[in-house]
């Protein structure tokens, strides 16, 4: 067990220093002297734009900037945002609290919706309850993100103008918790209508596949009743798919959950990253995207030790 | 018996034998998908959409409106809002006063081709990849499903956005972005699929009369992996869509004034209060080729696998 963790921590470190490789040259030994220029707006003097390349430390052999920028990745420091002066761990510490409360929000809505679903559909196959799951999860599957929150977001402001749910930036809970619930509601059901569609499809097969086993008809030979059937030993071990799938999905979105952050202006990492592509500001999406890959490798860590957990016929080795 | 009536006899063989012949899994599988009629309404919708895609100059010459051309006279109320449905502008002008139907058909072209060619692309170099690895199995596999952990370990919208804003929006970028991150999943299935066949008889067989690997490969493995790649593969087409008009709503995509759904569904943002048309026609398209891509694809799948559950 210690030595495959240590493996799987080796390699994720691994991962991470190849991303973090990848994107500093494609940003650092390309782009940066437009960027250089772009700051210094489209007339500057050749000064001008010397001077930022030297205050940024563009204009230093690309070793020496690749040397500095891993000694201090590994002291937990970011930069300093181009634009903004702030460090970048500011701004991700800014950022990261809309981006945790949508991801754990949906999350919940989206599991329960999911699983639900799944043993729903999967109990009756090809029945009435089947054939409309199946149907809203392929509307689910093909609906993209961001036109489902434009739905949304037009349905409440011009339909639904009393419901006073709205698009706007993430308000703490601590402050002002209506405020919270009216921008976090639309996007937490946006989320979970997508995910839920990809659970609910997981859900079912696995249980199938479960349902269909010896040790399930010895159970119902022993005359355990059949919701007993269902869940405690149907479902249980059902859930090892479907928890690898959550773990994965969980890494992925923390790093930002760029679209429906975007649609709904929430603010979040997704949203930080956005607009740092937009400006230019290559520290800040340096650092969002090294962070968003230390979610994923993290989450798949965690589920790797999950599984032998949830499943004893998993061996570490 | 002579040697006329054996001869006769050898030449109405075949034609008994026409008579009985079975058919073919190819020709079965074509039947069963014929009766699915979800399936054939998506067949029939996608002809629509690809139709509507390749006549999109046909109807921009009939309307008299480019896809880029703006027209603030007549497309422009008076107020300067866009004007609604009507014979002018047969779904109504943007709020630049540019015909939206007829940028919602140029729209479908970059779609279709978008979609198309990167799955084309992702599903030839993973099935080739896939087949590799789990061919040749040993150090081979080991690099090579290594290399596809990490690029299914990769945050792809991500990593996505990070590439066109080093590299520059564009059609063909974006193809090979989608394309990158589609083939792992592909490669994933192939080489998962081409090790159960490794072991099988007819395998072994090709090889002891000395078949060399690739030939093995390519002649015995390639026709076992036809159903589930065609089944991965319709299905990676509606993802590759949606992928697109992700990029270019958030305005990374293709080039903002090339008319992509995506880039008509942004630029209707803060107008479709006023005109809802900017907002439905574009996500109705966009919906409605996505569903018949999925649907044609379960339809493709569940005849293929009469046995297995659809849907799963």
């Amino acid at each position: 067990m210690s030595r495959f963790l240590l493996r799987r921590v080796l390699f994720g470190v691994l991962v991470l220093w190849l991303v973090a490789t990848t994107v500093f040259l494609l940003f650092f030994a390309g782009p940066a002297d437009t960027v250089a220029r772009r700051l210094a707006g489209p007339r500057a003097p050749i000064e001008v734009i010397n001077q930022i390349r030297n205050t940024l430390g563009l204009d230093r052999p690309l070793w020496d900037q690749y040397l500095s920028f891993l000694g201090k990745l590994l002291h937990g420091d970011l930069g300093v945002s181009f634009i903004s002066q702030t460090p970048v761990t500011t701004l991700i510490a800014q950022s990261l609290p809309g981006t945790l409360w949508l991801v754990f929000g949906a999350a919940v809505l989206w599991m329960t919706a999911g699983i639900t679903g799944g043993v729903l559909s999967a109990t009756k196959p090809r029945g009435l309850r089947d054939r409309v799951t199946t149907v809203l999860v392929l509307a689910g599957i093909s609906l993209p993100t961001f036109v489902l929150g434009m739905l949304m977001i037009y349905l409440a402001l011009s339909v639904f103008p009393w419901s006073g749910l709205q698009p706007g930036p993430y308000v703490s809970p601590l402050w002002d918790f209506a405020g919270f619930l009216q921008v976090m509601i639309m996007p937490w059901i946006c989320l979970a209508v997508v995910q839920a569609a990809v659970y609910v499809r997981l859900t079912r097969g696995s249980m199938l596949d479960t349902l269909g086993e010896d040790y399930i008809r010895t159970a119902r030979a022993k005359g355990a009743p059949e919701r007993r059937v269902t869940y405690r030993h149907g479902l249980r071990a059902a859930l090892t798919p479907v928890v690898t799938q959550f773990g994965v999905d969980i890494g992925t979105l923390l790093g930002g959950v760029v679209v429906t952050e975007s649609v709904f202006g929430l603010q979040g990492l997704g949203q930080l990253m956005i607009r740092s592509v937009r400006n230019g500001d290559l520290p800040v999406i340096i650092g969002a995207a090294i962070l968003a890959s230390a979610f994923i490798v993290i989450a798949n860590i965690l589920v790797d030790v999950a599984y032998s957990f949830l499943d004893p016929r998993v061996r570490l080795a | 018996m002579s040697l006329t009536e054996a001869s006769a006899e050898a030449e109405h063989i075949p034609e008994q034998a026409e008579a009985v012949r079975g058919k073919g899994p190819w020709q079965l599988a074509w039947e069963r998908l014929t009766r699915d009629r979800a399936a054939m309404v998506s067949l029939g919708v996608i002809a629509v959409i690809v139709l509507l895609a390749l006549l999109a100059p046909v109807f921009a010459a009939i309307t008299g409106h480019g896809p880029q051309e703006a027209f603030p006279a007549t497309g422009l109320t008076p107020e300067g809002l866009p004007v609604g449905p009507g014979s002018g502008f047969w779904l109504g002008a943007d709020s630049l006063g540019r015909d939206l139907f007829v940028r919602i058909l140029y729209g479908a072209r970059i779609s279709l081709l978008v979609g198309l060619l990167s799955t084309l692309l992702a599903t030839l170099f993973g099935v080739v990849v896939g087949m590799v690895a789990g061919f040749y199995g040993g150090w081979v596999d080991g690099v090579l499903a290594r290399v596809l952990d990490v690029v299914l370990s990769f945050p792809y919208l991500l990593v996505a956005i990070v590439l066109v804003a080093v590299l520059g929006a564009s059609v063909p970028l974006m193809i090979l972005v989608i394309a990158f991150f589609s083939f792992a999943a592909m490669a994933r299935v192939v080489r998962g699929q081409t090790i159960t066949y490794k072991e099988r008889e007819f395998i072994e067989a090709a090889r002891s009369m000395g078949a060399s690997k690739p030939r093995t490969m390519f002649v015995d493995v390639v026709p076992n992996l036809i159903a589930p790649v065609t089944v991965l593969a319709t299905l990676l087409i509606p993802t590759s869509i949606v992928f697109e008009a992700t990029l270019s709503f958030l305005g990374l995509g293709v080039d903002p004034r090339t008319p992509s759904w995506g880039a008509i569904l942004s630029d209707s943002v803060d107008y479709y209060r006023v005109a809802p048309g900017l907002l439905i026609f574009p996500a109705v398209m966009l919906l409605l080729t996505t569903l018949a891509f999925n649907l044609l694809g379960d339809g493709i799948r569940d005849a293929l696998d009469p046995r297995g559950e659809g849907g799963r």
